[in-house]
C-alpha cells in the first residue's frame, strides 16, 4: 500500500540520477580544466537520458544517449582540441565579473522553485499508465507535427552547409 | 511520483546552465552550458507529457517535441563549433570577452 502510493524504488532512483547531474552540472560551470568538464557534460547527459527512462520515455532516451553522448560529444572534444585548448587546469575560463552570475542564477532558481511549489505541489504522475509507444511516437511526428518535421529536415541541411561553409579554409 | 521531483531538477540544471552562460569566457563553455539548458527543457516536457498522457491516453507530444528539440540541438552544436572554429582561426582566441567589433 505505501509503497505503491511512495513509488519507494522510483524516488530511490530519481534522487541518486539527479543528485548525480547537479553535481556534475555544477562541475560543468566551475571546472578550470576543459576536459574534465566535457566528461561532466557526459554525466549530466547520460543522467538525463536515465530520467528520460524513469517518464516511461524509451526512444527519447535512446536517442539522447546516441545523439549527445555519441555524436554531439564528439563533437565538442574536436572543438577542445581543434581550438588548441590547454588541456591541463586553465585558469582564464570565467569572465572578470563571473560572480554576477550567480545572484542572476540564484533569482531566477528562486522563482521558479516557487512557482513550481506553489502551482505542482500535490500533482503526481500516473502511477502505471502513461506508457509511451513507439508506434505513437511516430503517429506523432508523422501526422499532426509533419510540417515542423520538414522544416526540422530543412533545418539540418541548413546547418550542415552552414557548418561546412563557415569551417571550410579557402 | 510528484511531478516536482522532474520540474524542480529541471530548473535546477536550467539555472546551472544560466550562470554558466554568464560566467564562462570560453566559447567552447558557454556551447557546453547551452546543452545543459535544452536538456532542462527536454525533462520538463516530458514530465508533462506524462502528467498530460494520463487524461490523453496514446498522445505522446511532449515525446515529439523532446525529439525535435534533441535535433535543433544537434544542429545548433554543429554551427556553434564551426563559428567558434573561425574565431579561432582569425584571431587565435576564443575568448568571448575580446569580440567586441560591434560594440558601438
Amino acid at each position: 500500500m505505501l509503497a505503491q502510493n511512495v513509488q519507494v524504488a522510483q524516488n530511490i532512483g530519481f534522487g541518486i540520477i539527479a543528485a548525480v547531474m547537479i553535481a556534475s552540472a555544477l562541475k560543468v560551470v566551475t571546472s578550470s580544466n576543459v576536459v574534465h568538464a566535457a566528461l561532466a557534460l557526459v554525466a549530466v547527459l547520460a543522467g538525463a537520458a536515465a530520467q528520460y527512462l524513469l517518464l516511461a520515455a524509451e526512444f527519447v532516451a535512446v536517442t539522447q544517449i546516441l545523439v549527445y553522448v555519441g555524436a554531439v560529444m564528439v563533437l565538442f572534444l574536436f572543438g577542445v582540441m581543434l581550438t588548441r585548448a590547454k588541456l591541463g587546469r586553465d585558469a582564464d575560463l570565467n569572465n572578470k565579473n563571473a560572480k554576477v552570475g550567480i545572484p542572476v542564477a540564484l533569482l531566477m532558481l528562486g522563482v521558479m522553485v516557487y512557482v513550481l511549489i506553489d502551482g505542482w505541489h500535490a500533482t503526481k504522475l500516473p502511477q502505471d499508465g502513461g506508457q509511451v509507444e513507439l508506434k505513437n511516437v511516430s503517429d506523432s511526428i508523422f501526422v499532426p507535427y509533419l510540417l515542423p518535421f520538414w522544416a526540422l529536415s530543412f533545418v539540418l541541411l541548413a546547418a550542415v552547409i552552414g557548418a561546412i561553409v563557415l569551417a571550410r579554409k579557402d | 511520483m510528484l511531478v516536482n521531483n522532474f520540474l524542480l531538477l529541471g530548473a535546477v540544471l536550467f539555472c546551472i546552465g544560466v550562470y554558466g552562460v554568464i560566467a564562462r569566457k570560453n566559447a567552447v563553455m558557454v556551447l557546453m552550458s547551452i546543452e545543459l539548458i535544452l536538456n532542462s527543457v527536454n525533462l520538463n516536457l516530458l514530465a508533462f507529457n506524462q502528467l498530460w498522457a494520463k487524461d490523453n491516453p496514446g498522445h505522446v507530444d511532449g515525446n515529439t517535441f523532446a525529439l525535435y528539440i534533441i535535433a535543433i540541438a544537434a544542429a545548433e552544436v554543429g554551427v556553434g563549433l564551426a563559428m567558434v572554429l573561425l574565431i579561432f582561426r582569425n584571431r587565435k582566441s576564443i575568448s568571448l570577452d575580446e569580440l567586441s567589433e560591434m560594440k558601438g
